[in-house]
């Protein structure tokens, strides 16, 4: 935007958001003072102090700022965007440790009940929510953000779109966690699954959800390149999607707008049907869309090598967006869901089988010709292990989702195996990968301050991993054939509790593996830390631009 | 012009590729889900399944607020060990009137879905409060604190007013006399429990934590305990008519 003029002036945005932060903080001290529970309260109060805040600062930018907003381009290259992504790779890090962490204690609690020191703050009932939620959206969802920032500013050579755009969606998203994480140790709470925020939490979510999508599309309609790359469609999928499902599963009636209770619209079986159409594709489209786009941009580039097929690609997307969102009802197997939702959730799993193995194929083969770095850079190496545990979860998953295994393996800890295989494996190890790549180029480093340090987290991890799903492999198959063993005399073999006391030692074991996990991502941590803080700055040489192939 | 040419459209426009992606994850969700809503055969016609009454509402909040679906399922499988262990298969008609469903999805501890009278309320009192007290191999975490939170008595009408929003049938009379109720409920002694059983059949009026005064989070919880699974009759419940 060319500014002529030296006479420095508010954007509408500046102004427009301090008079709506304002205007909220206010609102939000009369639901304080008004509020029926103490966490509304909590909460109301937290949203006027952040509100405030964000007056404050909005204006302390602008009276830092010069009169001229940043420029576009600078001497014809973009001048891109780092700051949000910089804020977003650095909570990603955050919320990842506190994450594995609260894992590792539920983990723990489960072996050692005594753990749940009899309060209720930090019971195992509450805490699990927020372990899955600090995993998946609050680590994975700063990942994806901040990689997407990233890619799609660099894959459309355009900066990033908005001067505080950006910045709100960032920090809004991280707000969000805030809430929601406090709320579940307060006790708020919709019981629905990967969907527990209450209605307030949801309500921010999607204001905050639609500015990341117009940040995301305005950033890729300024593009200089012809062509949208593949990332950015699985960006876009993930983005459009999780809005979509968002709104499905979360319309709830509030008893007060001055409480934090609601009660959803949906009753029983429909809900549970729009329960797990929503889960299923909360792992489908925000754990695999998005992480897919992070494969398609960050593996060619650490490899050095192309995509191994632009229309393998082209065919991954389609099909896997449009098969994935049938597959919500293997969860509910032999549930009071009618049969035929259930036969066809099962078919359509089975089918997704082939779509995600040609993603996999297409992430593994852009190799080709680039093998050897496995060897030498442990970072890549992360990237393809990611790569391969995607390959076998999304194996386990189709086959999971056959009735008859799925009488065995539901309710059971084979879930739980499962889930992590794809979460520690797959989203663990490519947010871990391209965290790697990402801290340097965006500080400006030349490299990472120690690829030993990063061999030592993969390894480390890796074993962890390990331990952690072959223990609940064991532990759920053990579980599943307790509970329907038979005595020669037609009694049933086990009384419940027994089939608990045997999960006992790999409770232990899965324990010690997301020990590991965590100290990997601790080492991680450390790694980057000193990156940022060490790093020698690299020289930005003057490239001519390459043109699109 | 190929295929590959053509979805040059999509790759170079990018509200065409956003309404592409919309259309095509509509599909699935939309065939799945809307004749949830309409086809008749989905929810079976049952007698006896009636709304939660305002204890077994307050017991309700608490069983989703500490998470215990996380651990309990609360949907008995029609497979022969989960039958013999649990009781009757789960109906879709027995939660039509949960706002949330609390089926779950893992089973840490037994299911839930029948566990309505099988135990006595000082059974449940002691294991909420210890599980090891009674099960001394047990993983559950102890929630002795319920039995010092005390649930108000006057917020509950709105909650059941909430829920009629959404399509819960409580009367004009059941929401008017919603405090009482509750009261009642936890209370044999109370004035209110004739006309209480007159507004929710078969349910339960006992001092479930066995302590006097206002009713507890204990007594809420252990209320809503011991009416799961019960409403249905099973001895009169016409499988034949019922089959999908």
């Amino acid at each position: 935007m060319s500014q002529p003029s030296i006479s420095k002036s508010m954007t509408i945005g500046e102004s427009g958001l301090a008079v709506v932060f304002a205007v909220t903080a206010f609102l939000c001290v009369i639901a304080s003072a008004k509020a029926l529970d103490a966490p509304f309260a909590f909460h109301a109060a937290l949203s006027a102090a952040a509100s405030l805040a964000a007056v404050f600062v909005i204006i302390n930018r602008y009276l830092d700022r010069p009169a001229a907003l940043p420029p576009q381009e600078i001497n014809g290259r973009p001048n891109y965007n780092m700051g949000p992504i910089k804020f977003s790779s650095f909570m990603a890090m955050f919320w990842g440790i506190a994450g594995f962490l609260v894992g590792l204690i539920i983990a723990s609690q489960l072996a050692w009940p005594a753990l749940n020191f009899d309060l209720p703050w930090i019971q195992f009932g509450r805490l699990r929510p927020l372990h899955t939620s600090a995993v998946i959206f609050a680590f994975g969802g700063n990942v994806l953000i901040a990689t997407s920032f990233y890619v799609v500013q660099k894959s459309c050579r355009a900066r990033l779109a908005g001067d505080l755009a950006p910045w709100f969606v960032v920090l809004g998203y991280n707000f969000f966690i805030l809430i929601a994480g406090t709320g579940y140790l307060l006790g708020v709470t919709q019981s629905k699954e990967y969907a527990e925020p209450e209605w307030y939490a949801d309500l921010w979510l999607t204001i905050v959800w639609v500015a990341y999508l117009l940040v995301f599309l305005a950033t890729i309609i300024k593009r200089k390149e012809p062509h949208i790359f593949v990332a950015n469609w699985f960006y876009l999928a993930f983005i459009v999607t999780i809005a979509v499902l968002h709104l499905g599963n979360n319309p709830a009636l509030p008893v007060s707008v001055f409480g934090s209770k609601s009660y959803i619209a949906w009753g029983g079986i429909q809900d549970a049907m729009f329960q797990w159409w929503y889960g299923h594709n909360a792992v489908g489209f925000f754990l695999t869309a998005g992480f897919l786009a992070i494969m398609y941009y960050f593996i060619p580039k650490r490899a050095e090598r192309p995509i191994y097929s632009y229309r393998l690609s082209i065919i991954h997307f389609w099909a896997l967006i449009f098969l994935y969102i049938w597959a919500g009802p293997h969860h509910l197997h032999y549930t009071a869901l009618p049969d035929w939702t259930q036969t066809l959730g099962m078919t359509f799993s089975i089918m997704l089988w082939m779509p995600s193995w040609g993603g996999m194929i297409n992430g593994l083969m852009t190799l080709s010709g680039a093998w050897d770095k496995l060897r030498t850079d442990p970072v890549l190496r992360m990237l393809v292990v990611s790569v391969a545990f995607y390959g076998m979860s999304t194996f386990e998953g189709p086959m999971m989702s056959i009735k008859v295994v799925n009488s065995l393996s539901h309710y059971t800890d084979w879930t739980i195996g499962h889930v992590h295989s794809g979460a520690l494996g797959w989203v663990g190890f490519v947010s871990f990968g391209a965290l790697y790549c990402l801290v340097p180029w965006a500080w400006n480093r030349k490299g990472l301050y120690s690829l030993k340090l990063v061999n030592w987290h993969f390894w480390v991890a890796t074993l962890g991993i390990v331990l952690y799903i072959s223990a609940m492999w064991v532990s759920g198959i053990l579980q599943g054939l307790m509970w329907r063993a038979y005595t020669s005399l037609g009694f049933l073999e086990y009384s419940f509790i027994e089939t608990v006391e045997a999960m006992h030692p790999f409770y232990i074991i899965r324990a010690a593996g997301g020990g590991l996990f965590l100290i990997g991502a601790l080492i991680m941590a450390y790694n980057l830390w000193m990156t940022v803080r060490v790093g020698e700055a690299e020289v930005q040489m003057p490239v001519a631009l390459q043109p699109a192939e | 012009m190929s295929f590959w040419t053509r979805h040059q459209v999509f790759e170079k426009n990018s509200i065409i590729l956003v309404v592409g992606i919309l259309l095509v994850v509509a599909i699935g969700g939309l065939v799945e889900i809307t004749p949830l809503f309409y086809l008749k055969s989905t929810i079976e016609k049952v007698d006896g399944v009636r709304p939660y009454t305002p204890l077994e509402l307050a017991g309700r909040n608490v069983y989703v607020r500490e998470g215990c679906y996380l651990c309990h399922s609360q949907m008995i499988r029609p497979l022969r060990d989960e039958v013999e262990r649990y009781g009757h298969f789960s109906l879709a008609a027995e939660s039509m009137f949960d706002h949330p469903f609390q089926w779950g999805s893992k089973r840490t501890g037994p299911d839930l879905a029948r566990v309505g009278a099988k135990y006595s309320d000082d059974w449940h009192v002691t294991h909420l409060t210890n599980p090891r007290a009674i099960v001394p191999q047990s993983v559950m975490p102890g929630y002795p604190f319920l039995s010092h939170n005390e649930v108000d008595p006057d917020t509950i009408a709105d909650h059941m007013r909430t829920l009629r929003t959404v399509g819960v049938p409580y009367t004009d009379d059941q929401i008017a006399n919603a405090s009482a109720d509750l009261k009642a409920q936890a209370d044999p002694e109370n004035a209110g429990t004739d006309a209480f059983n007159k507004r929710y059949a078969k349910a339960v009026v006992r001092n479930f934590d066995g302590k006097t005064g206002t009713p507890t989070e204990m007594d809420a919880l252990i209320a809503y305990l011991q009416m799961l699974g019960t409403l249905v009759d099973f001895k009169i419940y016409n499988e034949k008519a019922n089959l999908r």
